[in-house]
């Protein structure tokens, strides 16, 4: 069992998460985050003064998937998720030793 | 005693009600530009010191202000705690308006003017300690100001200083306690290496719309009666705020490639600043040049906070001290008696020569000369004996809960520090 975690650009999450549901992907967890990539932040101006503000507005999204369709969520999610541009963020893949559903007790991939 | 007129006793109660409403569209103004810990304890200043203000004003201000003249310099006890609000206001014989009327409109002034420090120590003042602060401010550095400028029997009025609705007494007076007032304080915690970026720019911006609409009061009830002189007052107003905000603009963009919300409220109220001395005295055109050059210098005026490292929280200084400072010089280059035939001297331009730009400036330094040491002198007194700054970890707590035990939001701000660049 894998989980894939994806940091990408708040306004890329509905996109995301209809190309998930398309792919059959059923089940995932957002939540809201902020930090940089190699771009740093982004400059404000408050009456001539400049800001550095460091951290950005992203959304993180985790799935966990079963080893085989780890490639597949990945792939989606940068397809959904790619502008281009600087800031469109990042997916990984851990492995995941132990998932239970809590509410039949199942556990490994009929968990999922 | 002019017959009691009911048009212009109208006219000025409606135009103190505008002004009293300038207080809440301070408190948003202020309170949208500081971080989301301090915004009701910047608020709770303003009302508090209008509450404040206002019953001494009652009780004391009005008649040092307006009372019986005592060598030019000041009124004296004569109309203490208005008991005697009916009576013709000395120095005004021609008052149609209800002297009633004229009280509470200069009242409101000198609320405003009160509530305007706030923006300077802005993040680190004692509530209580400021409200003692700006009482004892409004009686002994304000009211004799008024006096001097506002009375007809003042020194400065009598040599023929012109000052419509408060360049010197409220604006450049504001200004120069605004910056002793923050020498004082010493600067906030962390500036200016911290973000200390506004939490609201929309608070902010409804903040600067109540105050444009509230300082056509301020201007046009200051002809202190219905006619055209009110309607000129309040056409050179309106243009003059957009002048200055479209001025402000287009110094941002071609310094920063931005054109910024913040500088559109900041440079729509420095064009209402810059007016304010002349909107009686000029005409439109002079109206929205004085307005343009307000918003424009007030830019760079802004800027020298962090050049020179004094912390003026809300640009108090740089807003409405400098803009106070063009406005009240530049009557000397635009007042014209084709706009108000009662002035003594007319400007540059309509052939009066340097005398009223002279006496402007005359008007300006000796209101600088006596609000800047004179304030410091009452923060440092209230500083020594009440502590009108906080502790440091109350900065850092943030003001609201510190004092107020309140928050303004459910969630804190979203936004994380960072630096403060250039």
């Amino acid at each position: 069992m894998k989980l894939v975690t994806a940091v990408v650009k708040p306004h890329m999450l509905d996109a995301v998460k209809e190309a998930l549901d398309a792919a059959g992907i059923r089940g995932l967890t957002v939540s809201e985050v902020s930090g940089h990539g190699r771009q740093k932040g982004h400059t404000e101006v408050y009456r001539g003064a400049e800001y550095t503000v460091d951290f950005l507005p992203k959304v993180r999204i985790e799935v966990l998937t079963g080893d085989h369709e780890a490639d597949d969520v990945v792939r989606t999610i940068v397809a959904a998720a790619q502008t281009g541009k600087i800031g469109d963020g990042k997916v990984w893949v851990i492995p995941v030793d132990t998932v239970v559903r809590i509410r039949t007790g199942e556990t490994g991939e009929e968990a999922l | 005693m002019a017959a009691v007129s009911a048009a212009d006793t109208a006219w000025v109660l409606v135009c103190a009600a505008l002004v009293l409403f300038m207080a809440p569209g301070l408190a948003l103004f202020y309170g949208g530009m500081v971080r989301s810990k301090h915004v009701l304890a910047i608020m709770a200043q303003v009302f508090g010191a209008a509450a404040v203000v206002s019953l001494l004003w009652a009780l004391v201000g009005h008649s040092l202000a307006f009372g019986p003249d005592h060598g030019r310099l000041l009124g004296d006890l004569h109309l203490a705690g208005l008991g005697h609000a009916g009576d013709a206001i000395p120095g005004f014989p021609h008052l149609a308006a209800a002297p009633q009327a004229f009280t509470v409109f200069q009242m409101m002034f000198a609320v405003i003017t009160a509530a305007l420090l706030a923006g300077a120590g802005a993040d680190r003042m004692h509530f209580g300690s400021f409200l003692l602060f700006v009482g004892a401010w409004v009686l002994l550095v304000y009211a004799p100001l008024a006096h001097w400028v506002f009375s007809p029997n003042g020194w400065l009025a009598h040599l023929g200083v012109l000052d419509f609705a408060g360049g010197t007494v409220v604006e450049t007076n504001s200004g120069a306690s605004a910056l002793a007032l923050c020498l004082v304080l010493g600067a906030r915690r962390g500036w200016p290496r911290e973000q200390m970026a506004p939490h609201s720019l929309p608070l902010t911006l409804v903040g600067a719309g109540i105050l444009w609409f509230g300082w056509i009061g301020f201007n046009a009830g200051s002809a202190l009666a219905v006619g055209g002189l009110a309607a000129q007052a309040a056409l050179s107003t309106h243009l003059a705020g957009c002048a200055g905000l479209l001025g402000w603009l287009l110094v941002e963009k071609l310094q920063t490639r931005h054109s910024t919300t913040l500088g559109a409220a900041s440079g729509a109220v420095a064009g209402l600043v810059a007016i304010t001395p002349a909107a009686g005295y000029v005409n439109a055109l002079g109206a929205i040049v004085i307005g343009f050059l307000g918003g424009v210098v007030s830019v760079f005026a802004v800027e020298q906070k962090v050049h020179r490292g004094y912390d003026d929280s809300l640009d108090v200084v740089g807003v409405h001290g400098v803009a106070g400072v063009v406005g009240t010089l530049l009557v000397g280059v635009f007042a014209t008696r084709t706009v108000n035939a009662g002035v003594p001297h007319t400007g540059l331009l309509d052939g009066g020569g340097m005398h009223l730009l002279g006496l402007q400036a005359l008007a300006v330094v000796v209101t600088v000369a006596w609000a800047f040491p004179l304030t410091y002198a009452i923060a440092a007194l209230v500083q020594r004996t009440a502590r009108l700054r906080v502790p440091h970890d109350a900065e850092l707590e943030g003001l609201d809960t510190y004092i107020h035990a309140e928050s303004a939001y459910d969630i804190g701000s979203r936004r994380v520090a960072g630096r403060m660049g250039a």
